[in-house]
């Protein structure tokens, strides 16, 4: 089949890893998080970063929105090298993106609608009305329909990562990063949690990264699984080849099973 | 080599404190870029005006009530001695007006406000809250910083106001009930207080209230993670508030003092 310079071009575009971390390295004081860390990101997939608490996953994250500076090494958005920009310049690419923090961190001064609206509020010079109206349609896509009112504290852990996910989705953003979404809730919220990260992907067609070591939530939402163990990558690929992975450390892990040995490949 | 690892701890100390210094100023001069060139919005500052003006009046008009009181307690035995107990108003009325007024409203909101607002940001810190407004593509100064830093600045002349006039109404109370002649008292005062000396306290007010708010927006940013970390915060905003207001207090007289002879040309205690 013989395709159009337009096919091709936007081919090549689908292909390009929309971000990509070259050669990072990150310490923080005497604790080296990150040496020498290569990893791209495909287009409207879901990877999720696994690996245990402390390896980096959050930083990771942080880095690609430039809320970190990697020590060394570059970090690429859609082939642009975001290293080095400053915050006024960040701005216009954190944009494009959707960040859901571990603890929610909703503004506790604001009641849920001006939470949602905050960005809307922000970058766009919209009516009322048209705040309203996406206020109360990102809610509805997370099921908190009529929680318009309400107050940070009187939302429950999940409702507060539902919230956390409508402001994310509130500037229809091309890449969502979730940070440990289902970390401290029960195992019925939590499944709801990657309901919702899935119908977000399914009708939204958007970039996930999730940062997790919830291996249920992690099988079922991620198309691509990579696993992090001192400041490197020690496994990646699909859910079914992290299952059949040989490493102990990657078993060890995604068995949960501490008696396992931590070393390297079946010894 | 303990003479060697003293001169290191000393140099890492000094360092410290310039790279601590010049923190500051970045933040300082980010805060008042954002207040050039982005004025804030009502929404956000309204809430802060309230939650500085208001919520502190109570005990700023408290503390000058008592201050007034028992200025006029300590000061009546010894004008009384001397057979001028009439001019214990004047006393006690230039006591508040030009210092004890201002200096106790800037402590009083150091306390109140200065380590709320460090307490504040800390929590929004620690809980990923700035974070999050950064990944929103705001400015964390803009948006939490210059509604508080206005909110202070504006705010505190109506406070020194409120605690000049009853720190000089309880001093007169307490004159009054040691048998003081009202007319005396208050013609006393009227001939020692002049229009300088009010506007002077309340104009010095308004420096301490950018001092407390910048300090403790900026105490409340470094905080470290932790209950610890943010009651650290809160402590550091009040005590470099403290000791910032009295310092700015210091130079404020000598520079109003300075203003005064070259207006009216009477010569100043220190210039």
């Amino acid at each position: 089949m013989i395709r159009t310079q337009g096919e091709i071009a936007r081919g090549q575009a689908a292909e390009e890893p929309v971000i990509r971390l070259m050669n990072v390295w990150k310490e923080f004081g005497d604790n080296e998080v990150f040496r020498d860390l290569t990893l791209e990101f495909r287009r409207a997939a879901t990877t999720v970063v696994l690996g245990p608490s402390g390896v980096g996953k959050s930083v990771m994250l942080k880095l690609i929105l430039g809320l970190l500076k990697p020590d060394r090494g570059r970090i690429y958005i859609d082939g642009t090298d975001t290293t080095d920009l400053s915050e006024r310049d960040l701005a216009p690419i954190r944009m494009r993106f959707g960040m859901v923090f571990q603890g929610a961190a909703l503004f506790d001064f604001l009641p849920v609608r001006e939470n949602v609206a905050f960005a809307l509020r922000e970058h766009k010079r919209l009516g009322e009305d048209e705040v309203e109206r996406i206020v109360r349609e990102k809610l509805a896509l997370v099921d908190l329909a009529g929680t318009e009112d309400l107050w940070p504290e009187e939302l429950s852990g999940g409702m507060k990562k539902r919230v956390g996910l409508a402001r994310a989705l509130a500037m229809d953003p091309e890449v969502i990063l979730y940070d440990e979404p289902t970390t401290g809730l029960d195992p019925v919220t939590a499944d709801t949690i990657n309901e919702m990260i899935l119908k977000c992907q399914r009708e939204l067609k958007t970039t996930s990264i999730v940062v997790t070591h919830d291996m249920a939530s992690a099988y079922k939402v991620g198309d691509r699984l990579v696993m992090l163990h001192e400041g490197r990558i020690i496994a990646d690929g699909t859910p079914d080849q992290m299952r059949a992975n040989g490493d102990a450390r990657v078993q060890r892990f995604v068995r949960g099973d501490a008696s396992l040995s931590g070393g390297r490949g079946n010894e | 080599m303990p003479i060697g690892r003293t001169i290191a701890n000393v140099g890492r100390y000094v360092a410290d404190q310039v790279e601590g210094l010049g923190r500051f100023g970045v933040f300082a001069g980010q805060m008042f870029r954002w207040l050039v060139t982005d004025a804030t919005r009502w929404r956000l500052l309204r809430p802060q005006l309230y939650q500085v003006g208001v919520r502190s009046l109570p005990v700023v008009v408290i503390t000058g009530a008592f201050v007034g009181m028992v200025l006029a307690a300590q000061s009546y035995k010894q004008f009384e001695a001397i057979g001028r107990a009439s001019w214990v108003g004047a006393v006690i009325n230039v006591s508040v007006v030009k210092e004890l007024g201002p200096v106790l409203a800037g402590v009083m909101l150091a306390g109140m406000v200065g380590g709320a607002l460090a307490a504040e940001l800390g929590t929004m810190k620690v809980t990923e809250q700035v974070d999050a407004l950064r990944a929103l593509g705001a400015d964390p100064i803009k948006h939490l910083v210059v509604p508080r830093f206005l909110a202070t600045f504006l705010m505190i002349p109506f406070l020194t106001v409120y605690c000049d006039f009853v720190g000089i109404l309880g001093g007169y109370l307490v004159a009054w009930s040691y048998g003081v002649d009202t007319h005396e008292y208050w013609m006393h005062s009227a001939d020692v207080i002049e229009n300088f000396d009010i506007f002077s306290g309340v104009l010095k007010s308004t420096f301490f209230g950018a001092a407390i708010a910048l300090v403790s927006c900026y105490k409340g940013f470094q905080s470290r993670q932790g209950a610890y970390g943010v009651g650290m915060a809160a402590l550091e905003a009040f005590v470099s508030s403290f000791v910032a207001i009295l310092v700015l207090d210091f130079f404020i007289v000598l520079l109003l003092n300075g203003v005064y002879d070259l207006v009216w040309g009477r010569v100043g205690v220190f210039l």
